[in-house]
């Protein structure tokens, strides 16, 4: 095997080769010619986009619209589309496989890698007004950007599609002549146009004034520049003067590395200058390709058909008709392994290894060969096999690191591990159906989620998945998200079906939002479907908001009332009240006991007539009585409101509460007779309870008026009593106090007027009433006036012991101790 | 210095933690000097999340009150913070206050943060208002339930059982049940859940539906069990007097938030200090970081005045110690316990004169009277006929909640009034308190506390029999059953748990629980999914090892001091193989005046 490995290799300068290996027999159909059609890819094994090239005359099939295909890296047909909307300047592939189509009026149209038309922007007024003439397209660290140059030879920039912010920038000094070249260099944040005029760069960037000239020394004054390359990471820059000269040194143009005189190469029209990595300037011409290095190495590659080049970060991508192949200088590792003759640890490693397999003794002595540095030659062998297309060779570097870790001592498996990981990551993903040629640099470079992100892009749903569980990455929910959303947006099927199908592939996942899925459906104008799938969201809160969307008010209602989060009814009342009329918004709660308690505890503080519109409706009589009072006691003390009164008055008839309608009909009668006191007597009445208004009467002295509407109203003897009893003992009138004692046996007994008395601290009038206090309580009322000897006399003759017990903390010493005595006796 | 909330099985003070974390967070976002303003009901609780001292550190300078009218003048502040529940009526004092400022015309910036969240109708009122778009924040604080004691958690929401039960608004049950997911996310999935009562069996059935929603818990379990209590079981507990120390504080000078005030001027002389304060009211803060007042504040009233006598000696022992000929060394010992015991000197001087006010109130005629009656009424003599001392009571025009109280509790021993002696009642109460009150007995018989005598079975009887809810002989000082904390009745919520800790489930007493409700979820495993249950087992033989269980009793609609200091009760009696420990939950703590006010009063 290896030794037809290095038939691929040509040597490059002293010690380096390069490689020219073909990774696909492309899968398109015949017809496709890089001689009449023209062709676009990205880096990291982008797609490719295919159009007739209107350049050339060419014999038309079909229709005259042109038609844009797009394969992948493998010629596998993907999508196309006609193109009918004018003059293309350019097209080209965003990093998210979005392919953008610059218009001559500065339009950029965006399709996705399925033909599906996503949107288009603008790059000004200005550049739709003067035409654009052509357009770049260039990748930076934060996504893609695009330049276009007027007729007017202005640049216009935008440095991210995705946020489009269009920057005119400086125009070079001079004449303002077509520029000969261009090319965008990124750093940092910024970009900048190098813009060559004749034999003068000049350099503008973004946040200038105005533009700066290089300082790039061709050593041919009577040239022009023809064409100019920027190496991937920006760093490196290619110069191609008219007069084949191929000036190689640092983009800022201080730096020379090499001037190549390129004049026997014939530089045609259609000639390619890119950058293979930093190793190497591609110039190709024809069907040449012309691979030059820094220093004074270079080699050629000849084509027997056109070929068409894109630039990679650590190599080329070359295709043709019928194949694609990639140029890259051998890695150090791969050199090292299979360079003939060698002698690093890592090739005697292999050997070793290939000798073991073939179970010979002289696995043993290329073993001995490595021993010292086994270590080193393992990581080579490892790394090695990450470089490597060919499975083969892949399993052969393999086995023998595999056999070298076996022999040393404490080798940690993880590097090893890790790489049969990425292999087979890599190794599916260059199959002819995904597409994706990428290298391990490339895949480092573009991080496992970015590949995840672009096989998402890409809707290869199940390998992505398949490659996260197996890669252990931790944001597979991001992919069944994406595959929900995408089968939201294509699927043809019942909408209870895809949305089953959905739920029972991402169950209850943490991360994933049903939410967005419902939204992407809702997007797509799929109602339907966005309500089947909302029913999954098991947050209420995410729910609600596009049920509203979506105007399924009754549903977002159940769902706001199940969820038991009140602000969330509240929400969907309020989104309903604002959609529809009242008494139809009224009667479409009814159905909802919930909503309608919390509408009308809302009406109860907003809006009183509405909430009586609905007590009404609904025959509440009670609740409408009581809303009536509530506006009669709001007035009551003015003595207004009798309309108020009369109005719960006739809701409590309905209700039927009896015992309510009494009350009522008493406080009427009341009210008028308190207008009438009022009148009469000039004093306010209004508003006092009917007790209130018996002491008042009483406190006036006017006890006639008092007993009639006591007898009007049956206020009961005990409560008439203790008022009199009070309101005598206000007015400290003993005599009348006396006096009513005496005119009827008091139906709270006597007490009260002891009480009244001490209370009014007349202890001789208190005393009076002593002997009519009820015998269970003499002793207590006896102490109470403070008459002790009495009081124990009375509990002795009892023979009450609880009663003396009593006394004694209550009394002088002398009295205890007799009172002790007492005790003492009733005990005995 | 420990944190007294850290004293119980479950660490409360990681809740502490937690909401202390996300305030500040919330705060720095603010950048610059700020000013706060609270809503009244909020400073207090939030006082025991974060001290003023810590929101210094955090560039707070001011703190004001939420009030209408205009903030005071505040030059070096440059962004105005305003925490507020989501009420309405606070909606307008903050645009009142915003309006203020934009008038003189300084530009400053202002956030909102909305305890425990903001609302579409809040939004809309400020919105309404125009000030809205004013605001650079608006945040949540997803304080749902705050830490008042090592064993206590309440929401402060006061209007729990008047919102459901009158308005039908289940509104704080959602609020519940979001606090109990906090509790988990903190302390682990609960696996094990009783209820009882319509709002418990909603919260339930929310709990779950929330448990489906994406949550992360911790894998142990530290709490066992939840036991959702719905006050509407329960309406007699509240309205009978608590005979507690804490009861009895809270029943005479009633305590907000754990802190209560009392008259200033009798604190005069034991304050050692001269009296230059000027409000009349002196602030006792009660929690357990007060040792003495963690060891009497559950026992009954008349074991109190004992206790604080042993207390006494012991301090003026020690105190004396000093006197006494010692060696360096001791002297040494001395000194260094002396601040620790002059706490306790001033902690002791508190307590004996808050038992002094007490101890006159409990001694007066009134009270006797009232609990003579009370209780007659819980053990049933002639408890169906118009009471003359509540009539007296009328006629006296004593404060009408005490009025109310007692007819409430003969309507619940009674199964209801009969209907001639409730219109006596009703009469006597219109005639007598005004017109008015026609409204107020009338949300008494919708929430179920008054009602009419109804032929079926007279359910407190029965209750009173199998629960055993009247005990007649039990000793105060050093009580035997939980029914000490009202002298004579165990409170029928208290004996529910009891129960269910007893025999793990309410099954045995189905039939009598029927009689109070129909909405019952007997103990059974939480829906919780594979992962958490595997581990969950692993904890559950852990938590065996340790024999003790975490019964997490969650009151909606309030619960009592007295029902608090029951389960403390049966946690400290110690059972084999059955020893608990209660974390208790309310959604407000409630007596019988604040709970009949509160329901009431308009919205």
């Amino acid at each position: 095997m290896s030794v037809f490995l290095t038939g691929y290799w040509t040597a490059f300068g002293k010690d380096e080769y390069f490689r020219k290996f073909e990774v696909y027999n492309m899968e398109w159909p015949p017809e496709i010619s890089l001689e009449t059609q023209s062709l676009s890819s990205a880096p990291y094994g982008g797609l490719i986009a295919v159009v007739r090239d209107r350049r050339k005359i060419v014999q038309v099939h079909g229709g005259s619209k042109p038609v844009v295909s797009i394969y992948n890296a493998a010629g596998v047909f993907v999508s196309s589309f006609v193109w009918d909307s004018g003059q293309i300047i350019q097209m080209g592939w965003s990093s998210a496989c979005d392919l953008l189509c610059v218009r001559e009026d500065g339009q950029v149209l965006i399709y996705d890698m399925f033909s599906n038309w996503k949107h288009k922007f603008g790059m000004g007024q200005e550049a739709q007004d003067i035409k654009v003439v052509d357009a770049k397209i260039f990748y930076t660290p934060h996504g893609t950007g695009i330049a276009v140059l007027t007729t007017a030879n202005t640049i216009f920039i935008v440095n991210n599609v995705k946020e489009v912010k269009v920057r005119k920038l400086p125009e070079p000094p001079g004449v303002n002549n077509h520029p000969s070249a261009w090319i965008v260099v990124c750093e940092d944040r910024c970009s900048r146009v190098l813009y060559a005029r004749d034999k003068d760069i000049f350099s503008l960037g973004e946040g200038d004034t105005h533009a700066s000239m290089l300082n790039l020394n061709l050593r041919d004054d009577a040239s022009s520049i023809r064409d100019m390359a920027v190496s991937s990471n920006n760093e490196m820059l290619a110069v191609l003067s008219s007069r084949e000269k191929l000036w190689i040194g640092s983009v800022d143009g201080t730096r020379c590395s090499r001037i190549f005189d390129c004049w026997n190469m014939s530089p045609q029209q259609n000639c390619q200058l890119l950058w293979c990595g930093t190793d190497a300037v591609i110039l190709k011409t024809g069907l040449q390709l012309h691979v030059v290095g820094l220093e004074d190495e270079n080699i050629s590659y000849t084509y027997e058909d056109s070929v068409f080049c894109i630039q990679e970060i650590d190599c080329i991508r070359v295709i043709s008709s019928y194949s694609m192949e990639i140029i890259q200088k051998v890695p150090s590792d791969v050199r090292d392994i299979f360079k003939i003759n060698s002698t690093s640890p890592s090739s005697y490693l292999v050997e070793a290894s290939k000798q073991f397999q073939k179970k010979s003794h002289r696995a043993n002595e290329y073993l001995h060969l490595v021993k010292p540095k086994l270590f080193q030659a393992v990581m080579q062998c490892t790394d090695a096999a990450g470089h490597e297309f060919d499975v083969n060779t892949q399993k052969l570097l393999m086995k023998a690191a595999q056999f070298g870790k076996i022999c040393l001592d404490d080798c940690s498996p993880e590097n090893y591990v890790t790489m049969i990981r990425i292999l087979r990551c890599l190794n599916s993903i260059r199959h002819p159906k995904i597409g994706l040629p990428i290298t391990l640099v490339q895949l480092q470079s573009l991080t496992m989620q970015g590949l995840m992100e672009l096989l998402m892009i890409r809707r290869h749903y199940f390998l992505a998945l398949d490659l996260a569980s197996f890669l252990k990455m931790p944001d597979s929910s991001r992919i069944q998200l994406h595959w929900a959303c995408y089968k939201v947006q294509h699927s043809k099927q019942e909408p209870e079906v895809i949305a089953r199908e959905i739920a029972n592939k991402i169950g209850r996942a943490k991360d994933i939002s049903y939410k967005d899925i419902a939204v992407e459906a809702f997007d797509c104008g799929k109602h339907e479907l966005a309500v089947k799938l909302i029913e999954y969201e098991p947050r209420a809160d995410l729910q609600i908001p596009l049920l509203l969307k979506l105007n399924e008010n009754f549903l977002a209602l159940n769902k706001a009332i199940d969820s038991g989060n009140t602000d969330l009814v509240y929400h969907v009342l309020g989104h309903m009240g604002k959609n529809i009329g009242k008494a139809e918004f009224q009667m479409a709660i009814r159905n909802f006991p919930l909503a309608q308690a919390l509408y009308l505890k809302h009406c109860a503080t907003h809006n009183i007539d509405l909430l009586k519109d609905v007590y009404t409706q609904e025959d509440k009589h009670k609740l409408l009585a009581e809303l009536s009072l509530k506006e009669f006691l709001a007035w009551k003390n003015s003595g207004t409101g009798d309309a108020s009164l009369v109005a719960a008055h006739e809701s409590y008839k309905r209700a039927k509460m009896d015992f309510n309608v009494q009350m009522c009909d008493e406080q009427l009668k009341l009210n008028k007779y308190q207008k009438g006191l009022e009148e009469k007597m000039r004093r306010a009445f209004c508003g006092l309870s009917l007790n209130e208004t018996l002491k008042t009467l009483l406190l006036m002295g006017d006890v006639k008026l008092a007993d009639k509407l006591r007898a009007e109203y049956k206020v009961p003897d005990r409560r008439y009593w203790w008022l009199r009893i009070q309101v005598l003992g206000e007015e400290n009138n003993v005599i009348e106090l006396e006096k009513f004692s005496k005119h009827k046996k008091s139906p709270i007994g006597y007490e009260p007027f002891v009480d009244i008395c001490l209370k009014i601290g007349n202890q001789r009038e208190a005393v009076k009433y002593l002997p009519k206090v009820k015998e269970e309580l003499k002793v207590q009322y006896y102490s109470k006036v403070g008459m002790m000897e009495e009081a124990a006399q009375i509990a002795f003759e009892k023979r009450d012991v609880d009663a003396l017990e009593y006394l004694v903390p209550k009394c002088d010493p002398v009295l205890s101790d007799k009172i002790r005595q007492y005790i003492r006796t009733l005990r005995k | 210095m420990t944190n007294y909330l850290s004293g119980g099985k479950v660490n409360l003070s990681q809740l502490q933690e937690m909401y202390r974390k996300e305030l500040l967070r919330l705060i720095d976002k603010c950048d610059g000097p700020k000013a706060i303003v609270w809503d009244d009901a909020l400073g207090v609780p939030f006082g025991v999340i974060a001290k003023s001292s810590v929101l210094r550190d955090h560039n707070v300078l001011k703190m004001y009150q939420l009030n209408f009218g205009k903030l005071p003048v505040l030059k070096d502040v440059k962004n105005i913070i305003f925490i507020s529940r989501a009420h309405e009526d606070l909606m307008d004092m903050v645009a009142d206050n915003i309006h203020g400022e934009e008038r003189s015309g300084i530009r400053k910036e202002y956030h909102l943060f909305f305890v425990p969240r903001n609302t579409t109708v809040c939004r809309k009122r400020l919105s309404e208002k125009g000030v809205l778009g004013n605001f650079t924040y608006i945040e949540d604080i997803k304080c749902d339930i705050f830490p008042f004691d090592y064993d206590l958690l309440s929401m402060e929401v006061e209007n729990t059982f008047k919102d459901l039960y009158l308005y039908n608004d289940p509104t704080t049950l959602y609020q519940a049940a979001q606090a109990i997911q906090t509790l988990q996310s903190l302390y682990g999935p609960i696996n094990k859940i009783s209820a009882i009562g319509e709002a418990a069996v909603h919260v339930n059935k929310l709990v779950d539906r929330l448990s489906r929603e994406p949550h992360d818990f911790p894998s142990h379990s530290q709490i066992d069990h939840l036991v959702l209590i719905d006050r509407s079981v329960d309406l007699l507990t509240p309205l009978v007097t608590q005979l507690t120390y804490e009861g009895l504080i809270d029943e005479i000078y009633e305590i907000k938030n754990m802190n209560v005030f009392l008259p200033a001027d009798k604190f005069a002389d034991s304050n050692d200090e001269p009296n230059t304060m000027i409000s009349p009211k002196k602030t006792v803060i009660l929690n357990s970081a007060d040792e003495l007042y963690a060891k009497i504040r559950d026992k009954s009233f008349s074991a109190v005045g004992p206790a604080l006598n042993k207390k006494t000696q012991a301090i003026s022992k020690e105190l004396e110690e000093r006197n006494t000929d010692r060696s360096i060394d001791q002297m040494k010992n001395f000194v260094e316990k002396l601040p620790a015991l002059m706490e306790n000197k001033k902690s002791l001087g508190i307590h004996l004169t808050i038992a002094k006010l007490i101890r006159e109130i409990v001694d007066s005629d009134d009270f006797n009277d009232t609990l003579k009656l009370e209780q007659s009424l819980l053990i049933g003599v002639e408890s169906d006929k118009v009471q003359t001392y509540i009539e007296d009571m009328i006629a006296h025009q004593v404060p009408i909640f005490k009025v109310l109280r007692l007819i409430c509790i003969q309507s619940f021993t009674n199964s209801g009034l009969k209907p001639k002696v409730l219109e006596y009642y009703k009469k006597e109460i219109v005639q007598t308190y005004g017109f008015e009150h026609i409204i107020t007995l009338s949300k008494l018989e919708d929430a179920g506390l008054l009602r009419v005598q109804s032929s079926g079975k007279r359910v407190y009887t029965i209750l009173k029999k199998t629960l055993k809810l009247i005990v007649e002989d039990g000793s105060e000082t050093s009580p035997t059953d939980i029914s000490y904390v009202h002298s004579i009745y165990a409170p029928l919520s208290i004996k529910l748990v009891e129960n269910l800790v007893r025999t793990g489930s309410w099954r045995s007493l189905t039939n009598d629980l029927m009689l109070l409700t129909n909405k019952i979820v007997h103990p059974q495993q939480a829906i919780i999914n594979n992962q958490t249950r595997r581990t969950s087992i692993g904890s559950h033989a852990s938590s065996l090892n340790e024999n003790t269980k975490v019964f997490l009793v969650f009151f909606l609609g309030g619960c009592t001091f007295s029902e608090i200091a029951a389960l403390r009760f049966l946690s400290r009696q110690d059972e084999p193989n059955n020893n608990v420990e209660f974390v208790i939950a309310t959604t407000k703590l409630i007596n019988g005046n604040t709970f009949l006010q509160s329901l009431v009063k308009d919205p």
